[in-house]
């Protein structure tokens, strides 16, 4: 991206809160940087996780009883759900990153039952309830988050920082790295590359990335519940990824808006819902194989 | 005297009862290009994958510069100075030319998981993998995807990127599979040019290239050592013309 499509960006941001209801402005952006995150696994380093929402939704338990339970301020529970869902990708990853394909994706989806069932079962999670009233306090100590503009440009903040850094992570010596694993995983070995331990990290990076949305929207929503934690929100991050764009750096965000921005939009109408965000993806799939983002790229590379 | 850099002790290599390698002894001397050649289904590939620890060996050992990498990792003998090339083109197909060449030259900056650093740092590179790419004559594409190259010109950029890791011996399969004569007159040329400098282990169908580059040849018949020899010598064995040419040509 250049100088001008990220103060664009900004730019955008910053006037949303005016324009669209800052409330969804800030569920979008949740689930933008959860797109982001797993679309530089699965766009970059072409490994597709089916249990993406154990980080998410992991992070959002850990920070939302961090908050509750021990009264920290809404940073410090961001930063422990983040550090959470770290941990976590690392023995997700561990144990899944030496298989590939469908049973990558099988593995990852049993360890994220576990988390599921865990999270039913846990007596601090609030079983069917999930955890309610999280209190969205002060950042850092005086900026109350309780303003829906003080807790949107926060949430913007966080979404930025996150942004750049997997912008910087896809274009740097190991975003070179992921490519040529991605490329040709053979012809990487014999290169000498330890391709697991790469992997490895893209697989953590991404985990700790999909837990700080997780732990953001837990703030912003001031709950943590079981759909955070199901196998419904992993689907959910793969199709918006699919349908933005994977391997596009803005796809899993224009993704993540469309997805969210057509279950807001339809809500009235109730279950077809999900009939008609099907048939876009449908729709998608057949007509853009490369995502919205992706075909609109070929695009415009193609007129010069 | 010559010394040994490759070697070889009772490889065997046994799949569920079928025995694709059996018991075999090589030896490549440094500075050599030997060539290991045989008929369809002699078990040159799967003697390759044992070398480069693709796959692991059911008993025997391989020996590198004297020392026992059976059990090294595949990733690992890279270290070592072993690079292997493979059967169909290994290149990076939506990566640049130049930075197909780079990713290997990269290697040795030891940045592989500097994820907070920007790439432009990789750009130090550009002069060095511009000269290997110069040296294979591809240094005019340099910023071409290379799925757009032609086939011989993406052998020759293979042959690049191996040359980028500096390797003592270069493991090429089946280097002019599939080329049009102009093409394999050209990696010809290349590999003899490559081979003046290091040591070069090669799979080959093609008897022409292996009769002008090869300064040693093993022939394999299902999995075990035929003969072994220069060109002369093997070609003059009568079991390997049976067994390599066919019976009518003796």
């Amino acid at each position: 991206m250049n100088r001008i499509a990220w103060i664009t960006v900004i730019v955008l941001g910053l006037l949303a809160p005016f324009a669209v209801y800052p409330v969804l402005m800030m569920e979008l952006l949740c689930f933008a940087l959860f797109a982001c995150a797993f679309n530089l696994l699965l766009g970059y380093s072409g490994l597709l996780s089916f249990g993406h929402a154990a980080f998410f939704g992991g992070a959002a338990y850990i920070c939302g009883y961090a908050v509750t339970a021990w009264h920290l301020g809404p940073l410090q529970g961001i930063l422990i759900g983040t550090a959470f869902a770290g941990g976590l990708g690392l023995v997700f990853g561990v144990l899944a990153i030496r298989r590939q394909g469908i049973y990558f994706a099988m593995i990852t989806l049993a360890l994220a039952q576990i988390i599921f069932f865990l999270c039913l079962k846990m007596p601090f999670t609030g079983g069917e309830d999930g955890l309610q009233g999280v209190p969205r306090g002060m950042l850092f100590g005086f900026i109350d988050l309780n303003k829906p503009l003080n807790m949107y440009y926060t949430v913007f903040a966080i979404f930025m920082i996150c942004f750049w850094l997997i912008w910087r992570a896809v274009n740097s010596p190991f975003g070179q790295v992921l490519s040529a694993i991605r490329e040709n995983e053979a012809r990487a070995i014999s290169l000498g590359y330890s391709v697991e331990r790469i992997k490895l990290l893209a697989f953590v990076l991404s985990a700790t990335l999909a837990g700080t949305a997780g732990a953001t929207k837990s703030i912003v929503f001031q709950t943590a519940s079981l759909t955070d934690v199901s196998w419904h929100t992993s689907g959910e991050v793969i199709l918006m990824t699919l349908v933005g764009g994977m391997g596009t750096l803005l796809g899993p965000v224009v993704g993540a808006f469309t997805i969210v921005g057509l279950q807001h939009e339809l809500s009235s109408i109730g279950s077809w819902v999900t009939v008609i965000i099907g048939l876009t993806f449908i729709v998608c799939v057949l007509v853009f194989r490369r995502g919205m983002v992706g075909e609109l790229t070929r695009l415009w590379k193609r007129s010069f | 005297m010559s010394e040994s850099i490759l070697q070889t002790r009772n490889l065997t290599k046994e799949f569920s009862g079928f025995t694709a390698v059996s018991d075999v002894n090589l030896s490549v001397e440094r500075g050599h290009i030997h060539a290991l050649i045989g008929p369809n289904g002699a078990g040159k590939t799967t003697v390759f994958n044992l070398l480069t620890k693709f796959l692991p060996p059911t008993t025997g050992t391989i020996l590198f510069n004297g020392r026992d990498i059976t059990h090294m990792a595949p990733a690992d003998i890279a270290d070592h100075g072993i690079v292997r090339s493979f059967q169909i083109s290994a290149v990076f197909p939506n990566m640049t030319v130049l930075e197909n060449v780079r990713v290997a030259l990269q290697r040795k900056l030891g940045m592989a998981y500097a994820f907070w650093r920007s790439d432009k740092i990789l750009s130090r590179l550009n002069d060095q993998a511009m000269a290997l790419l110069d040296s294979v004559g591809l240094s005019r594409f340099a910023d071409n995807i290379t799925v757009e190259l032609a086939y011989g010109r993406k052998r020759a950029l293979e042959i690049a990127t191996t040359l980028a890791l500096d390797p003592e011996l270069m493991l090429l399969d089946e280097p002019t599979q599939g080329m049009g004569a102009e093409d394999v007159g050209m990696t010809t040329e290349l590999i003899r040019k490559v081979g003046q400098e290091r040591t070069i282990l090669m799979v080959e169908h093609n008897l022409s290239v292996v009769s002008t580059l090869a300064d040693r040849i093993t022939v394999l018949q299902r999995g075990a050592v035929l003969a072994e020899g220069t060109y002369a010598e093997v070609s003059a064995n009568a079991e390997v013309m049976e067994a390599y040419l066919g019976v009518e040509h003796v």
